[in-house]
């Protein structure tokens, strides 16, 4: 899996918003492979989004480069999408933005995803989870080689969650596409992924959830409070998922620069 | 046929409507209301222009709104927080266009008819100018109907997706300059944006799809300018705010259907 190209692959990633003097991001060194899941954790404020964001071209760079894979097919979930009242939209109408879609084509990702038969309701009377699978669903439209998932449990009880990220692995599965995820939900997410990265402005530090879990930056950064939880979660993740992290190597480095 | 002003009035209306039905429900949707307020006040301003230089009326009228629309837009792209702003442009448009009038001898007696309109006295260039703006405003809005609709539902996954929302923005601020061009003799500078939000807003309850609520917009449009045209003759009330007043009726209307 290590030995594939990257699909995005960016180096010494810098951004700054106009008329800051701080960049949000700094020095940011990020590569991910077919089929692999990466998940983004950091307090708010970190450059998460930013992050995501500057890899999908989206944020002008004040310095360093990324490379996308010619012809990446990437399928976006946004963080916080909010669909005007005024705006009245069914499912099926949503699905066929930008690009129309046959209602066979619809079915079978809004079935995918859990949601099947949502075809006729308006967007607005969705619940928070069934809009998040829709969202997934418009995202796997276009065979993506790539899915980008910003804060995709946002507003999801705790079985929701779960139950999302057992999604992600399961379309993982089925389509081979790598996934890359934003999250501070820690604990859940991190059971889900093949490796963490630990961000605040820089890279923390970054590597399997394990690896990860036990860095002393990752506990600076979120207290001697996750102790109990990730306990919780190390007992969940080798009880559920042996194989994943086992293997992988421990490879998490350290990167300072100030 | 052509020959009678109720006929050039009645087509002068509705070749307005087919323009408004789509790009009404677009102002709705993006909560542009301040935009159209801006850009049809600034008309009055071009047709101060136009008189005072012996321009022709629509193009100087259609030269101002463009202007303001390009600087509106300018402006909301800067940020969220542009409402007081857009405030501030809208009424200074207004006061701005009405002391330019004074200093234009002769239309100062005109201006009620470019206030309010003055859908009774459109000829036949008139028409050709509003059912060619028309036109124009409905080739573009199809042209990019999915990528409006796209960047409208949400910026970032229309970016996502290789759409400029920037640019969508552009072709929406241009139409709607088309619109205020041709909309100032049927219902004059104050109630463009009438005809813009309120059929578009009695549209959203009947509506499932953005497809269906133009098509709703257009049909109480339509509705409006007929209706309201009817009432003018028979009640001998002005004909640009009979055909608001009739909207206003459909939108009530609709709110008590919607509720159930």
């Amino acid at each position: 899996m290590t030995d594939a190209t990257p699909l995005i692959h960016a180096t010494d990633l810098t951004v700054r918003p106009s008329g800051a003097e701080v960049p949000v991001l700094a020095h940011v060194d990020f590569a991910i492979r077919p089929a692999e899941i990466v998940t983004v954790v950091g307090p708010n404020g970190s450059g998460k989004s930013t992050l995501v964001r500057a890899l999908l071209g989206h944020v002008p760079l004040a310095a360093g480069r990324v490379e996308r894979k010619p012809g990446l097919r990437i399928g976006y979930v946004p963080q916080r999408v909010h669909i005007e009242q005024a705006l009245p939209m069914t499912v099926r109408r949503f699905l066929s933005l930008p690009v129309r879609v046959s209602d066979e084509r619809a079915a079978a990702e809004l079935a995918r995803t859990g949601v099947p038969g949502l075809e006729s309701r308006q967007i607005s009377a969705l619940s928070g989870g069934q809009f998040q699978r829709v969202l997934l669903a418009r995202a796997l439209l276009n065979d993506p080689q790539l899915l980008v998932l910003d804060e995709p449990t946002q507003g999801l009880d705790q079985p929701g969650m779960v139950g999302f990220y057992k999604l992600i692995e399961e379309v993982r599965s089925q389509t081979g596409a790598a996934v890359l995820m934003v999250s501070h939900d820690l604990l859940v997410v991190m059971r889900a992924s093949d490796r963490v990265i630990c961000l605040n402005g820089h890279i923390c530090c970054e590597g399997t959830p394990q690896a990860v879990s036990a860095a002393p930056a990752y506990r600076a950064m979120f207290g001697a409070d996750s102790q109990g939880m990730l306990a919780l979660y190390e007992h969940h993740h080798d009880h559920d998922h042996d194989h994943v992290g086992t293997g992988a190597g421990h490879d998490h480095h350290h990167h300072h620069h100030h | 046929m052509l020959d009678d002003f109720m006929v050039r009035a009645a087509l002068a209306g509705l070749g307005l409507v087919m323009a408004t039905g789509a790009l009404g429900s677009f102002v709705v949707w993006r909560r542009m209301a301040y935009f159209g307020d801006s850009t049809s006040h600034a008309a009055i301003l071009g047709v101060a222009l136009s008189f005072a230089f012996a321009f022709p009326l629509y193009l100087g009228t259609l030269a101002v709104a463009v202007g303001m629309a390009l600087l509106v837009a300018w402006l909301t792209g800067r940020g969220q927080s542009m409402d007081t702003v857009l405030g501030v442009l809208a009424h200074s448009a207004l006061a701005v266009g009405l002391v330019a009038v004074s200093f234009v001898p002769g239309l100062r007696v005109d201006l009620d008819a470019f206030l309010f309109g003055d859908i009774l006295a459109v000829g036949k260039d008139d028409l050709v100018w509003i059912w060619g703006g028309a036109a124009l405003v409905l080739a573009l809005l199809i042209w990019r109907w999915q990528r409006l609709i796209a960047a409208t539902v949400n910026e970032e996954l229309a970016m996502a997706s290789g759409i400029d929302p920037k640019f969508e923005r552009l072709i929406l601020s241009l139409a709607l300059a088309v619109v205020v061009a041709i909309a100032i003799r049927i219902v004059g500078a104050l109630l463009i944006s009438a005809m813009l939000i309120v059929p578009a807003a009695a549209a959203r309850g009947f509506s499932r799809t953005p497809e269906q609520m133009v098509g709703f917009a257009t049909l109480a449009g339509i509705i409006s300018v007929l209706g309201g045209l009817w009432g003018s003759l028979r009640l001998d009330t002005p004909a640009g705010p009979s055909i608001v007043v009739v909207a206003a009726m459909i939108y009530a209307l609709s709110l008590v259907t919607y509720r159930r």
